[in-house]
């Protein structure tokens, strides 16, 4: 008994540890997004074509770019825009994903049966070609990456909360809410919401850690973040082509989107087992 | 009742594909608003543009569009390029060949070693070496594919010098030289896959290792390793093998960013160009053949756990 009991603790301080280093990270790049200029010495815009590619050093900690603007604050502070654009692209897909998630395990019926063909049809390509697509079609900023990867999560989002929805629907408390004579309305998010708001917290965070892949990767490939901005995959994108002589202007920019990918996702799976 | 069920399966594939047409029509034809002010950019001339927009039957009504457009892929005819002024079939094909070469290598490195990694994990239940494989797999998941490939190239390509930098391999080369240079470019794709089999594996094995005919198989006396062979792998395997297969379709995402990446003229790179060039027949064409690719992959795959469920053979009793 007393091994059982060791074991429980030692789960319960592992998921912590996870949860904890998680967030840890995402807070340390949160403040780098939030007050990066302040804490940096140097101006990540500003170029110094007498000191272009120069290797780490005492002045650049990082080393310099191919215009002479230094990395290290070039790296803090391109944590800005991908963690403006992830969140509220995430935040996005995850309220509208759960008012479709609400109707359609409500409503049930052909609408429900629609929704479902279009999931599927969607889902049927990976995410980065949809985006790529509609992106091609709508042209590329901030705001556009932000509606096309909201949009993109909504059906996905939608669709674990209406599994959630189906099994609540049938509960006695629905049926209940609907002998007083609530409204469909009142009972949806009245009744049910609050009840599978776990389920969408924990699917939101998952999707959060997707979001900072899929806004990374589009920046990376030139659909996503533009320029002058020290984003991280936009950097990499920029000086690939002179990775075989000057490691510094990748390196430090890869590892930052590594470790903050890692981050969210060892936070959302914290979260998940703590709230499971 | 097999067949019923894949005759079922086949008709919802193609309701699938169906709908996945007419959205990806929709966002090449509707969301640009003027196609040929999307294509030719904001300094054409409005003569010009309604030309081009006669030209490619833009000015048509939008079922009319439709019918012919998904007429024509029917017959084999993908439309023709904004920016070759070619037939798109044939830039099509050639892509996906070489994009399956990239994906065999992928899969061949990384099916074994994800089965590998969830057997030992499962053999190890709970133990560090569990723990281990598990978070392995699950963080290098993660990763962006071009996170993957530019720590790669920094070790096996700058520093190491081991293997070339790009998948563009000299004229002329033989096969040996071919995979030589798909090395690198597979190696993000199979670290990106390498968890998710590895976890399904692992799952797998659990479960056989647990169930009654393991049970059987060890007090009757068999050796560990026997009772492993021959028990517990086949039936861990057999879901192991159905989820690679409908992972084939999920594959053509990180095709866009390692294709590019390595400069290899694959579906994923051809994806990207068009998009870069808004050459919209071009990238119609790449998404519906991706999207074809992975109906048929998780075909496969269903028919794969069909025929190898013993619940669902002919004549079995439900």
């Amino acid at each position: 008994m007393s091994t059982s009991i060791r074991a429980d603790r030692l789960r319960a301080a592992s998921r912590s540890v996870t949860l904890l280093s998680g967030l840890t990270i995402l807070i340390f790049w949160t403040v780098c997004a939030l007050f990066g200029g302040a804490l940096v010495r140097m101006d990540p815009f500003a170029d110094d074509l007498l000191r272009t590619l120069t290797p780490p050093s005492a002045a650049h900690w990082f080393g310099t770019d191919q215009l002479g603007r230094d990395v290290f604050s070039r790296v803090v502070v391109g944590a800005r825009d991908i963690l403006t654009v992830a969140p509220l692209a995430t935040l996005l897909g995850a309220a509208a994903g759960t008012i479709l998630g609400l109707v359609t395990g409500y409503f049930r019926g052909p609408f429900d049966a629609v929704a479902s063909r279009i999931i599927e049809a969607i889902q049927a390509v990976p995410l980065v070609i949809v985006a790529l697509l509609a992106l091609a079609a709508v042209g590329t900023s901030n705001l556009t990456v932000i509606l096309v990867i909201g949009f993109v999560f909504t059906p996905l989002i939608g669709r674990t909360v209406r599994t959630a929805v189906l099994t609540e629907a049938d509960l006695d408390y629905i049926a209940a809410a609907r002998l007083r004579g609530d409204g469909a309305f009142s009972i949806m998010f009245i009744e049910i919401l609050p009840n599978v708001m776990p389920l969408v917290l924990v699917e939101t965070t998952v999707r959060f850690g997707y979001a900072i892949f899929f806004v990374a990767s589009l920046s990376f490939l030139g659909f996503g973040i533009q320029p002058p901005s020290p984003d991280w995959g936009l950097a990499i994108a920029e000086n690939y082509s002179l990775i075989g002589s000057y490691w510094w202007v990748v390196m430090f920019d890869a590892l930052a989107t590594a470790s903050l990918v890692l981050g969210v996702n060892l936070a959302a799976d914290g979260l998940q087992s703590v709230l499971e | 009742m097999i067949a019923s069920f894949l005759l079922r399966r086949v008709a919802l594939s193609l309701i699938t594909l169906g709908l996945l047409s007419v959205i990806v029509f929709m966002a090449g034809r509707l969301l640009p608003g003027d196609v040929g002010r999307a294509v030719l950019g904001p300094l054409a001339d409005a003569r010009s543009v309604a030309n081009f927009n006669h030209q490619i039957g833009a000015d048509r009504p939008i079922p009319i569009q439709y019918w012919d457009w998904i007429s024509h892929f029917g017959n084999g005819d993908m439309g023709t390029s904004f920016v070759f002024r070619s037939a798109v079939g044939p830039f099509i094909g050639d892509a996906l060949a070489n994009s399956l070469k990239l994906a065999a290598l992928a899969f061949i490195i990384v099916v074994p070693l994800g089965v590998l990694g969830g057997v030992a994990a499962a053999l190890n239940v709970g133990r560090l070496a569990d723990k281990t494989i598990t978070l392995l797999g699950q963080t290098l998941g993660v990763v962006p594919e071009f996170i993957s490939s530019i720590v790669l190239i920094l070790i096996f390509g700058v520093w190491l010098r081991w293997l070339p930098m790009s998948a563009d391999w000299p004229d002329g080369a033989g096969p040996l030289t071919q995979i030589r240079y798909l090395i690198l470019p597979s190696l993000p794709l199979a670290i990106s896959f390498f968890g998710y089999i590895a976890r399904v594996a692992r799952t797998g094995t659990v479960e056989a290792l647990d169930a009654d005919y393991t049970r059987t198989a060890v007090l009757k006396g068999l050796p560990r390793f026997t009772v492993l062979r021959r028990h517990v792998l086949r039936n861990a395997l057999l879901p192991t093998i159905t989820v690679a297969a409908s992972l084939v379709g999920y594959l053509a995402g990180g095709l866009v960013v390692v294709e590019s990446l390595f400069h290899y003229r694959g579906i994923g790179s051809l994806i990207y160009t068009a998009a870069k060039a808004k050459d919209f027949p071009m990238l119609e064409a790449g998404v519906l053949t991706v999207g074809a690719l992975f109906a048929l992959a998780s075909l496969i795959a269903d028919m794969l756990s069909a025929l190898l469920n013993p619940r669902l053979q002919p004549g079995a009793r439900t």
